[in-house]
């Protein structure tokens, strides 16, 4: 499943449309797609971790709280915008760009 | 099996009878400070069989029972992503040791919602376990809740909320431990599907009534200033060099004061023993040798306090925060910066502080580079060199240029240090899977100060029961070699030699030496830097410790005052050889001298302290056949590129 969702990722159309469903129509284009795409104090829910050819990692991201229906908050980036903190499961933790284009997430209203 | 078996810090023999209880849990759940209360000052650290993970292994008394205690690497999860992590799975399955008989969870209180998903996997292993709730003073204050007997309801196993720093619980945990073998387990084991378990957590929160601790207030303050983008990256360096200050300044009368106490201690050795040669044994080797080790000691101590209260405040995460982009060129990760930083002082500490990098290879990549790092036993060598090389009126703009030569010399350290832990990064280890980087970060607290004293004790207490002996016993063979064989008093004034000029008597003695012999011999090697034999015997004799090559050289060349040998060595020249008469210290050998002695490892206590934190020879031998081999190959390049421009 993890890695089906990474090659939707990859190539754009099939995974925007796959998440059409949950977000209107108009903003399937802008709103954000991964973690790393986030700005500071911007909130989102996971939707799934993936991780091409690593699944120990894809399973550590959910180790750390990025589980699917998680809501993360980014917090802030360093000062070279690399790396990221994240709130999650009521802590914050911090991760690297790479880690966090892994982790698959939809927009929430806040 | 593996040649570190005997040494790997494995508990005596009466120890493996216990019962053997095993603390897991994430990185800062509090694990090493339950462990600490738990064994008080009986922790052994040594490394697991044949890898570079340091073991924590202690005994815990309850009335008159004992517990074998261990610490074991701290995870979020049970699918390694990294050596330590395998250790960890490893040691739980009893997979080339003993497995555990019983586990304690520690779980900090304030990070609930995360560490279940943990506490099911473990829990999955069917060991008998009791969770350990860490920070639920913390919880509380920050308006938090949970309910420690629903919490042991729900889970089905025992838990025992502890405030390790306040001693609070640990009572209660000395009697769970008596009952170990009725520690009920879950009737149903806990979900390990990762969707079903989040279901789970949620059911077992409500449950206990949890109720999430509110964002720090202060935390979310200081963050601002200190993780700002350009107010945060001031204040950091502002506390680096701070930080850098005070092991220097602070450490510097410290370390003259052992220094002259030993000092005094082989000068009352020469007034009362009588034999020159016992008593050049005793004060000179021996109690040179101790007082050389113990040299490093308040640096080390200072270092370790500094790095502990930074760690314990919650400054540290946030310093390999700002940093992790800048060290992740070089293939390493935020953490190790203050690794490399403090190799700046001395590779020692570095080398040690490389504990708190949670990769093995990462751990190896920052050893491997440490050394590299320009430490303060190469100031004095520079010092002499420099003066010698440079002309101190001589300046380059508003700086003068010897400065700019120390300052380049500095520079040179740290780029290849960072160029070496690429490397080593890069090549060292191609089967394992990049280690992913996250690093949790806690809210600033108040640090305990029994944790950063016990910290302290513990780096101090392993450098010295570990190193000592190797470096004791180095240094005694050396001084063998560069002493004899003896020469009677008829000897030396036949050869011609004022037996009333000490200088002139060392000299004589080192000049007829084994490692005089030693030093001829390896001519052949370095003959191409423009050394010659007594250059090669203070660079032997400087193998022990950098600093030594002063004095040696001073001794060599019959200086009048040791300590500047400056004059002297200038009038120096080649004694025999196709260069004979020609000057030594030319700006193409001197060039050499001071790219070799940036690169090359020379230094027992940095072999000593890479063998005790790797647990095997393999490191150190590989740091000092890289390092030496770099240091002939630049410094023949420095003196070919200087002598094309000096002419």
């Amino acid at each position: 499943m993890t890695s089906r969702t990474f090659e939707q990722g990859t190539d754009g159309r099939p995974g925007a449309e796959a998440r059409h469903g949950d977000r209107p129509r108009g903003e399937a284009r802008c709103g954000e797609r991964t973690l790393a795409d986030l700005t500071p104090s911007a909130t989102a829910q996971v939707v799934s971790v993936s991780v091409p050819g690593s699944p120990a990692v894809a399973r550590r991201l959910a180790d750390l709280g990025f589980t699917p229906g998680a809501k993360v908050r980014m917090l802030r980036r360093a000062p070279l915008r690399d790396p990221l903190i994240y709130l999650v499961k009521d802590y914050e933790i911090c991760l690297r760009r790479a880690q966090a284009s892994c982790v698959n997430v939809v927009a929430v209203d806040r | 099996m593996s040649s570190s078996c005997h040494e790997s810090g494995q508990p005596a023999a009466p120890m493996t009878q216990l019962p053997q209880v095993a603390l897991v849990g994430a990185p800062n759940a509090g694990k090493t400070s339950v462990f600490n209360a738990l064994t008080g000052l009986n922790a052994k650290t040594g490394n697991y069989p044949g890898v570079t993970v340091s073991r924590f292994a202690g005994t815990c008394r309850v009335g008159d029972r004992r517990f074998a205690v261990e610490d074991l690497p701290g995870s979020y999860g049970l699918d390694p992503v990294s050596l330590d992590e395998q250790v960890l799975v490893d040691a739980l399955d009893g997979n080339g040791m003993r497995a555990p008989d019983a586990l304690l969870i520690v779980v900090d209180a304030t990070t609930l919602r995360r560490s279940l998903g943990f506490v099911a996997q473990v829990l999955a292993r069917g060991l008998p376990s009791c969770v350990v709730l860490t920070f639920t003073d913390e919880l509380l204050r920050r308006q938090g809740a949970v309910n420690v007997d629903a919490l042991s309801q729900a889970l089905g196993v025992p838990v025992v909320a502890v405030v390790g720093h306040r001693g609070h619980g640990l009572a209660e945990l000395r009697e769970q431990l008596l009952d170990w073998r009725d520690w009920p387990t879950p009737v149903i084991p806990p979900p390990v599907d990762p969707g079903e378990r989040d279901a789970w957590v949620e059911s077992v929160l409500s449950y206990a009534g949890y109720r999430a601790a509110q964002p720090h207030g202060h935390t979310r303050r200081l963050d601002a200033v200190l993780l700002h983008p350009i107010l945060g990256t001031v204040v950091f360096f502002a506390v680096m060099v701070l930080f850098f200050q005070t092991v220097f300044t602070l450490a510097a009368p410290l370390q003259g004061g052992v220094e002259a106490f030993f000092g005094v201690l082989s000068g009352w050795v020469s007034v009362h023993v009588t034999n020159p040669w016992l008593s050049g044994l005793l004060g000179d080797a021996l109690i040179g040798g101790v007082g050389g080790v113990l040299v490093f000691l308040p640096q080390i101590m200072l270092l370790f306090l500094l790095i502990s209260l930074l760690e314990g405040v919650g400054y540290m995460s946030r310093a390999a925060f700002l940093m992790d982009r800048v060290m992740g060129r070089a293939g390493l990760e935020g953490r190790a910066f203050v690794a490399l930083l403090s190799s700046f002082a001395c590779a020692i500490p570095g080398i040690m502080a490389t504990r708190t990098l949670p990769s093995a290879r990462d751990r190896i990549a920052t050893m491997m580079a440490a050394p590299l790092m320009t430490c303060a036993a190469r100031l004095p060598v520079y010092v002499v060199l420099i003066g010698l090389l440079v002309d101190p009126t001589a300046t380059f703009g508003p700086f003068g240029l010897q400065g700019l030569v120390m300052f380049g010399l500095y520079l040179l350290g740290a780029v290849s240090a960072m160029l070496a832990a690429w490397a080593f990064k890069k090549f060292g280890d191609r089967r394992g899977q990049p280690t992913p980087f996250y690093l949790e970060m806690p809210p600033y607290r108040l640090p305990a100060p029994r944790a950063v004293l016990l910290a302290v004790w513990g780096a101090a207490s392993s450098f010295l029961r570990k190193c000592s002996t190797i470096i004791v016993a180095t240094t005694m063979v050396l001084w063998l070699l560069l002493n004899l064989p003896l020469h009677s008093t008829e000897q030396l004034q036949a050869a011609g030699v004022d037996t009333a000029d000490s200088a002139a008597v060392s000299a004589h003695v080192v000049d007829h030496s084994y490692a005089a012999e030693v030093g001829r011999l390896v001519a052949p090697v370095f003959d191409p830097l423009g050394f010659d034999w007594r250059i090669n015997v203070g660079v032997l004799s400087a193998q022990s410790a950098r600093e030594t090559f002063v004095a040696t050289l001073g001794q060599v060349a019959a200086a009048e005052d040791p300590e500047e040998p400056g004059d002297a060595l200038r009038a120096m020249t080649y004694s025999d050889g196709p260069r004979a008469g020609q000057p030594i210290f030319t700006a193409p050998t001197i060039a050499a001298l001071l790219v070799y002695f940036a690169f090359a490892l020379q230094c027992v206590a940095t072999v000593g302290v890479i063998r005790r934190e790797t647990g095997t020879w393999r490191w150190p031998l590989v740091a000092f056949g890289y390092l030496t081999v770099t240091a002939w190959l630049l410094a023949y390049l420095a003196r070919t590129v200087t002598a094309v421009f000096v002419g």
